[in-house]
């Protein structure tokens, strides 16, 4: 008997014996999953509460954030996956003229345009793109055989980079190479060959010195050289490694107690609300806290990956895969670059960091796993 | 279903996700694993640095200046303290744009030219993240509108500090010198650590001279700061040293009797007691306002001062050198005897000129037709008897001279606690060697016997060889320095005469005390009504040469060429307390003129009780302001 029969068979006849639907069936919620990412948001203001310096009113609007984005994951789950699948080349359309608006009619900050203004509201597609990326993918390639021959893995490609490359003339390069990950995990996931994986890393490497010559920007390339030396520019770029390196190194294994932290209380820790809070988190809490910050996405991605296998559905699987592995790069991204082991990219630590926008990307995203989760179980009834 | 769909082989791609999927598991694995080694190797290998790093980031070691000693006078009054000020500093860390907050100050408050000139100046030698001055003196109104604009201007702050104020103004101003901001020559000789939090320093006179003193020792504190500088609070304090607070053997109402007496003249005063050698009175006039000084000197105030023919800021005391003139004259009859050339009986003629043998040259008397044909050493004394003088000079030769003229203190400089002292000139034939490059001429001794030629002393000199003349035979390096915060100061004993014999100082002394008291005395207008007993000299110093045959008329001669007046005195005669050098530049007769001053000096000091001076309250507003 074939492993991957016994764990389909056993949560299925568990529920044939109880011929109910329990509530979690009828809502379409995944409990583990969803306590799982309210503790982590619990975690995630006590965090905030105190890198705002105790202001109640940043954890109150964060919590409003939390509140509509739950709500809306709820929702998004209520979705089958079969619904998301006849949607995905029409979202894929519309979100690559949305992209094209963008860097048309974008607004822009920072020397970048990033914003579609509609009717005074503000959004970023990119953050749509997030999700309309790893459904495209998934869904052309879940119409052919896998694992993908040479043709549907070029289209594939194809894919993925039409919308990377509408964000990376934004300019947005962190973002456009984590939306173009979301993608290649569904390549991978579907199981293009090795031979393949290994020739495109090597195209990689021999493309990085002529990407760093006529692709990156000067800030980029500043960001990357302040990464491997924070010390050349102390008070410059390399200023807020440096501080959140020693927020991070001062905390030692036990922290320095919670609202006690020095280097974001003080001031010294830049961006300790937004993509810089898991310093503060490692300053207070030490090390030991950081473990079980990591225990808990361990859990979450552990979990994700499970119900994503458990998908009938190629489609599903596919998504929920991306999915889950695309959150996790996220986490390690921003843990990596705060504490020096990455280039500033801007990535927000997935629901602890302040921020409403991504936030709501997130947890559609989770919605969608627990769609095809709640899918799978109704499937076995 | 599509019928494309239906060719999938479904449990294959099950197997591949699976693998996949277990790969995926490895790869997320691997990078949990990365990000706990590297938070382990930043929180527990690396701790210790960061901890460091952290530490050194929030707590900041900020100076405390200590409080610079006060100095009082013999009796207790205050000559100079300590009092607040507010200045307006920039942390040029903390700006955006240097020029642009510059001018925004400059609409809020005025602000010189100038002090901006010297603010760039400071900005160059500090560091980025230390308050460098930019105004002094701010009153409380341009306080209020610099804190009201706060926000629109980071990084200046108003930093209150204590600054020197001198109560009694010009009176003190060149026994006390004045303190002023550290320059950036000095800032190269001070110890950097303990003048941290010091801005300002001792310039000239007393306050640089006893500088270490009244400085006292840097304190400092921890204090936790924020990534602004702001200081949130005070981990650590150790106190600062205050300097020491020292008192004077300078007697402010003698000072200020010695000060009145040369109201309106140039002249010099200095008092001293010859049994310690403690200055009780050391007046230069014209004199200035020390407190100008101690913020930065405008330079339309500086060049007023410069520019004065009066010289205020020239310390005739220490730095004047004049020809002592007759005031030498009881000095080198003491020689005269110790060396045996005459006796107190000894007598000799003055028709009125005196001749060196071989030399048709006549050495005139300061008196037409001289002092008669038999003047003892006494009568010389009283009625200062050149040509008596011009004689002993001749018998006693300039090594003699010079060797004896040494032991009163003459030719160096005294050594008094104070800066700038001037030697003077006690000439010898090695002098002249060496300056003139030239013998030593004969005729030159004469001149030197009645203290003119290439003879110069100061005031302070003066003083000193009178002391030792009345502590008969103690040279001491005179000291305004009585006491520190209560502790004694002894004036270092340079020499004691202990080989002239008491019947010698006698002689002199009578000689002296006669030139008050007796009918032909030069100074017997001093006479009337003295209720102690007054020995004295008094001097006439030619300021132009007046050639052989001519006659001193100084009707046809400008004010500033007329002869300096000198007097030196001591009192009482029998029991010396107090001795003192008076010259006046330009005041033709030592005993009619300058010898009043004296006698007002020894009248402050020697009769009734000691008096103290009330504390001037003339300080401008702006600078008075309560703590």
């Amino acid at each position: 008997m074939n492993n991957s029969d016994f764990v389909r068979q056993l949560p299925g006849s568990n529920r044939s014996i109880s011929s109910q639907r329990t509530i979690s069936q009828r809502l379409r919620i995944d409990i583990p999953l969803l306590l799982l990412l309210l503790i982590l948001s619990g975690v995630g203001l006590g965090v905030l509460y105190s890198a705002s310096d105790g202001s109640m009113d940043t954890v109150i609007r964060q919590g409003r954030y939390l509140s509509v984005a739950f709500v809306v994951m709820l929702l998004v789950a209520q979705l089958h996956t079969e619904q998301l699948q006849r949607w995905a080349p029409f979202a894929y359309i519309g979100c690559v003229m949305l992209l094209l608006a963008v860097d048309f009619v974008g607004v822009g900050a920072k020397g970048a345009q990033r914003w579609l203004g509609i009717g005074g509201f503000r959004f970023q597609p990119s953050e749509i793109a997030k999700l309309v990326m790893p459904m495209a993918v998934a869904w052309y390639l879940s119409t052919h055989p896998l694992p993908p021959s040479f043709r549907h893995t070029f289209i594939s490609l194809v894919l993925i980079l039409i919308p990377t490359g509408l964000i990376v003339i934004q300019p947005d390069l962190g973002t456009s190479i984590l939306i173009a990950t979301s993608g290649i995990f569904v390549l991978f996931l579907a199981g293009i060959s090795w031979g393949f994986i290994f020739s495109c890393l090597g195209l990689l490497a021999m493309m990085a010195y002529p990407m760093w010559e006529f692709v990156l920007h000067d800030y980029q390339r500043q960001r990357i050289l302040t990464m491997l030396n924070p010390e050349s520019d102390k008070l410059g770029a390399g200023w807020n490694i440096i501080q959140s390196k020693t927020a991070i190194g001062s905390g030692g294994f036990e922290g320095k107690g919670w609202l006690l932290g020095t280097q974001s209380h003080l001031d010294f820790l830049p961006e300790s609300h937004t993509d810089f809070i898991i310093a503060v988190l490692a300053e207070e809490f030490g090390l030991r806290g950081v473990l079980l910050l990591l225990l808990l996405y361990g859990l979450i991605v552990s979990r994700g990956l499970w119900i994503a296998s458990q998908a009938k559905q190629c489609f599903g699987r596919l998504l929920g895969g991306s999915i889950i592995l695309t959150f996790f790069v996220y986490v390690f991204v921003n843990m990596g670059m705060v504490s020096g082991l990455l280039p500033v990219v801007g990535v927000p630590l997935p629901l602890v960091s302040q921020g409403g926008t991504s936030l709501v990307t997130l947890l559609v995203g989770f919605g969608i796993l627990m769609g095809i989760c709640a899918d799978e179980r109704l499937v076995h009834q | 279903m599509t019928r494309r769909q239906q060719l999938k082989n479904t449990h294959y791609e099950r197997r591949v996700y699976r693998h996949r999927v277990a790969i995926s598991i490895i790869f997320v694995v691997t990078m949990i694993s990365i990000l706990i080694a590297r938070y382990g190797q930043l929180q527990i290998a690396d701790y210790n640095i960061y901890k460091t790093h952290s530490d050194r980031n929030r707590i900041q070691l900020l100076p405390i200046a200590p409080k610079r000693g006060l100095i009082f006078d013999r009796n207790g009054v205050l000559l100079a303290e300590n009092i607040p000020s507010y200045t307006l500093t920039v942390v040029k860390e903390r700006l955006e744009s240097l020029d642009e907050t510059l001018a925004i100050i400059g609409e809020l408050i005025p602000l010189a030219e100038e002090d901006i000139e010297q603010f760039r100046k400071r900005l160059s030698r500090r560091r980025p993240y230390e308050a460098v001055p930019l105004k002094f003196r701010v009153s409380e109104e341009e306080i209020a509108k610099i804190a009201v604009n706060r926000y629109r201007i980071p990084g200046v702050e108003i930093d209150a500090q204590l600054v020197r104020h001198y109560p009694h103004g010009e009176l003190f101003a060149h026994v006390l010198g004045y303190v002023g901001r550290i320059s950036e020559r000095e800032l190269d000789e001070i110890d950097p650590v303990n003048y941290s939090g010091t801005h300002h320093i001792g310039k000239i006179g007393l306050e640089k001279y006893y500088e270490e003193l009244l400085h006292g020792t840097v304190g400092y504190q921890n204090v936790e700061s924020n990534a602004h500088g702001r200081i949130l609070r005070v981990l650590e304090r150790h106190d600062p040293q205050p300097g020491g607070d020292i008192h004077l053997s300078v007697d402010a109402y003698v000072q200020q009797v010695a000060f009145e007496a040369l109201k309106g003249q140039r002249g010099a005063i200095v008092a001293m007691d010859p049994r310690t050698g403690g200055v009780i009175a050391m007046v230069s006039t014209p004199s200035y306002d020390a407190n100008l000084f101690v913020n930065g000197i405008s330079s339309a105030d500086y060049n007023a001062l410069q520019n004065d023919p009066d010289l205020p800021l020239y310390n005739r005391a220490l730095q004047g050198q004049y020809p002592p003139a007759s005031t030498i004259k009881p000095i080198w009859g003491l020689a005269g005897l110790q060396y045996g050339m005459v006796t107190t009986a000894t007598r000799i003629a003055d028709p009125g000129w005196f001749t060196l043998p071989n030399d048709s040259r006549r050495y005139r008397d300061w008196k037409r037709g001289g002092h008669g044909y038999s003047v003892n050493l006494e009568q010389a004394i009283v009625q200062s008897c050149d040509v008596y003088f011009y004689e002993l000079a001749y018998r006693l030769g300039i090594d003699r001279l010079h060797d004896f003229g040494a032991r009163f203190g003459l030719g160096v400089p005294t050594g008094i606690d104070n800066t700038n002292e001037r030697s003077g000139i006690l000439p010898s034939r090695a002098w002249k060697e060496e300056v003139r490059n030239s013998h030593w001429y004969p005729g030159e001794t004469i001149s030197v016997g009645i203290g003119q030629g290439f003879m110069l002393a100061t005031p302070l000199q003066l003083a000193v060889a009178t002391s030792v003349i009345a502590s008969r035979g103690e040279l001491r390096a005179p000291r305004l320095l009585a006491s520190v915060d209560g502790e004694k100061v002894i004036a270092p004993l340079l020499g004691r005469m202990d080989d002239v014999p008491d019947a010698y100082w006698d002689a002199i002394t009578q000689g002296m005390e006669q030139v008050v008291a007796s009918p032909q005395g030069t100074a017997r207008g001093l006479k009337a009504g003295l209720t102690y007993r007054m020995a004295a000299k008094t001097g006439t110093a030619q300021v132009v040469g007046i050639a052989a045959g001519e006659k001193y008329d100084s009707s046809t001669l400008h004010k500033r060429n007329w002869d300096h007046a000198l007097f030196v005195a001591f009192a009482p005669a029998e029991d010396p307390k107090i001795a003192v050098s008076v010259i006046i530049e330009n005041g033709e007769h030592g005993g009619s003129v300058a010898g009043p001053a004296a006698r007002k000096v020894f009248e402050a000091f020697l009769v009734g009780e000691p008096k103290t001076v009330p504390t001037p309250m003339d300080i401008t507003p702006e600078v008075w302001v309560d703590e």
